[in-house]
């Protein structure tokens, strides 16, 4: 193993820069439909509604878009990731 | 049958399912008892987690929270779901991979410290017992309510039931009673609101059903409110009362609040693998978020059916559960004018407001205001004690672990023996299981006030500690108790000031920056990492060894690495 210890460092490296982008972009994403559309913007976003009911923009964001939203991104996050792991072969087995 | 016998029924079926399970899943050695031998499936798993933390508040109070503060009432339902993300992406996936039992194992040996391990203990029991006293009390309220015996034998039952499966099974025994917990808690939650859906709104979905109509009309639900709130000096529901700067320092704390709560991490640590963990935080969030999408639904059914009800109605005229719940003093109502009116007025109306209603009955009452069967009524009743059952075992096993395992093992005794330490796991469940019952029976006043601490406390120390020992090699062992003292101790002492100290002072006029004692968590938490960032960058850094671990616990499987079997 002694050789290879350069190259370990290195896609040591690569995996977790990658890794850190898929986190980087999906945290964006939670602050925004949460922190963004819920709080910060929803008086904003409360002109207007969603077509043909009562939700004001702002206000569904914050009592239910953003939990939906939550959902979605941990499941794309568990797809991201065991694409990762597959692609740098540091998936596990059994 | 009446509601009494129906809630007898379902209780003492539910409660006979909760023992049959504990004796099919006894704990053998330490590792079932801590973490259910590691192989839960990432399904059953993510329901156990979803009962372990949806307590009685989350069943029980927060449709009436929300049902009594709109728009104001997000901050729950955003904070308690969100942080699930933290935990999938930040924490859980890592954490696993690293393996062990606890919290504080982590902590102790990614840090060198057996301070930063015995603070971190300490820290963790604090946080549960606060948790699990408001458990304890809540079993014994719904006994008291709907079984009419008292709330000292009510909360006797509910020990005697947790003791049970708890001090059998451990987390073995906890996961699968859990399992069966969640379908009994969400199903009781779920059934009175589809009927509510259904009566109220014309649709079964009652998360589309509060953006409708109500039936028989055109003007949406929730502008009707609006306009009903508004005519009797209410805030409009879908706007809220709270400051832009409060609403975001509370829904952050409580989200890194989650994601740091020791009994909600540890769930984790019962998949087999890394992938699973990842996964198994995504069921979780699902089955909680049936609720909590639920939950606003229902806050406005009943604030519509409510003031339909009430406002402007003669007295004389009000149906049979308004007298009931005046029995038991949570509602109540003075004709201060004499017109045999009730006037429900808020704070920007001229007139005056006769009646105070306690927003905690709201879910218990709703189904009997909405004149549904008895065998609903019941229903919510089995799930209330279900959703706080779970929730006081998960954390009571956090404290039987930290003495056994992080003070005991760990710390203390280093050669105890596998059985002596499963003997001194279950002394100390069972040991946590009468302090916990003591504090139901004799509630220390400030029950409510504490929560705020458990998750201050939690955003402001586990969590950027533990952040940071995964993404950060250069964070040492000075840094993070640091950053952890400063955290806790700022924390601690703001909330300490307003809410025991001059709680006349308690108003958004004198609070920091107009953040409240609820959301102050969130800037201990940025304290804590400004701390320890700088702290870390004066002092040695960790040791090779260490930073070994840290390269080792990203990666879910090594190329080349002897794994740990």
């Amino acid at each position: 193993m002694k050789e290879e210890q350069p190259t370990d460092e290195a896609w040591r490296a690569k995996y977790w820069r990658r890794n850190l982008r898929i986190l980087a972009v999906l945290l964006a994403i939670w602050f925004a439909v949460s922190f963004g559309c819920g709080i910060l913007f929803a008086d904003e976003l409360n002109r207007w509604r969603w077509p043909g009911s009562g939700f004001q923009l702002g206000f569904w964001f914050a009592q239910q878009g953003s939990i939906y939203a939550f959902v979605v991104l941990i499941f794309v996050y568990v797809r991201l990731m065991n694409r990762l792991d597959a692609e740098f072969e540091v998936q596990e087995l059994e | 049958m009446t509601i009494r016998a129906w809630t007898f029924l379902l209780v003492g079926l539910t409660f006979a399912l909760y023992v049959g399970l504990a004796f099919l899943a006894k704990a053998r050695s330490t590792k079932d008892f801590y973490v259910a031998g590691g192989h839960v499936s990432p399904l059953a798993n993510g329901m156990a987690t979803a009962a372990d933390w949806m307590s009685a508040a989350s069943f029980l109070s927060m449709a009436g929270l929300i049902s009594f503060s709109g728009y104001d009432g997000s901050v729950y339902l955003m904070g308690w779901t969100g942080g699930y993300v933290l935990l999938a992406l930040l924490l859980a996936p890592y954490l696993r991979k690293f393996g062990k039992f606890t919290v504080p194992d982590f902590v102790g040996d990614r840090y060198e410290s057996q301070v930063a391990r015995v603070t971190a203990v300490v820290c963790a029991i604090f946080v549960s017992f606060t948790y699990v006293a408001g458990q304890m009390r809540g079993v014994g309220i719904v006994f008291s309510r709907f079984l009419t015996v008292p709330i000292e034998l009510g909360v006797v039952i509910g020990m005697a039931i947790v003791f049970f499966y708890a001090v059998l099974g451990g987390m073995k025994g906890i996961t699968y009673t859990q399992v069966a917990q969640y379908c009994v808690l969400i199903f009781a939650y779920m059934v009175p609101a589809v009927f509510l859906s259904i009566m109220i709104a014309g649709t079964p979905v009652p998360q589309l059903g509060f953006g409708g109509a109500e039936v028989g009309s055109t003007t949406p639900l929730l502008d009707r409110l609006d306009g009903l709130h508004e005519e009797l000096g209410f805030a409009a529901y879908t706007d809220g009362s709270k400051g832009m700067l409060d609403v975001f320092c509370i829904t952050a704390a409580l989200m890194v609040g989650t994601a740091g709560l020791p009994h909600v991490i540890v769930r984790f640590y019962t998949v087999p693998r890394v992938r699973d963990a990842r996964l198994s935080v995504g069921w979780a969030l699902v089955f909680i978020a049936i609720l909590y999408t639920t939950a606003p639904a229902v806050a406005v059914f009943a604030r519509t059916n409510l003031l339909n009800t009430v406002a402007e109605k003669p007295y004389a005229e009000m149906p049979s559960w308004f007298g009931k719940w005046e029995e038991t003093k949570l509602i109540s109502f003075e004709d201060r004018n004499g017109d045999g009116l009730i006037q429900y007025v808020g704070p920007n109306a001229a007139a005056t407001n006769e009646l105070t209603i306690d927003r905690d009955i709201m879910v218990l009452a709703n189904p009997e205001i909405a004149g549904l069967p008895n065998w609903v009524v019941a229903l919510v009743a089995a799930g209330g004690l279900a959703a706080a059952l779970s929730t006081a075992a998960g954390l009571l096993l956090v404290v039987s672990s930290a003495v056994s395992h992080d003070l005991l093992k760990r710390c203390f005794l280093p050669r105890i023996t596998e059985r002596g330490e499963l003997l001194a796991a279950r002394v100390s469940a069972a040991g946590a299981i009468g302090v916990a019952g003591y504090l139901g029976i004799h509630p220390l006043g400030f029950v409510g006030e504490v929560v705020a601490f458990a998750f201050g406390l939690a955003a402001s120390t586990f969590f950027p500690v533990i952040l940071l020992g995964i993404f950060s090699k250069r964070m040492n062992r000075e840094g993070a108790i640091a950053g952890m003292v400063v955290g806790l101790l700022f924390t601690a002492s703001y909330i300490f000031y307003f809410r025991f100290h001059d709680r006349a002072s308690d108003t958004s006029d004198h609070w920091w920056l107009g953040v409240s004692p609820e959301g102050i968590g969130t800037l201990g938490m940025l304290l804590n990492f400004a701390v320890a960032w700088i702290v870390s960058r004066f002092t040695p850094p960790p040791s090779a060894e260490v930073r070994r671990l840290v390269e080792e616990i990203r990666v879910p499987r090594s190329c080349g690495a002897a794994g740990e079997a």
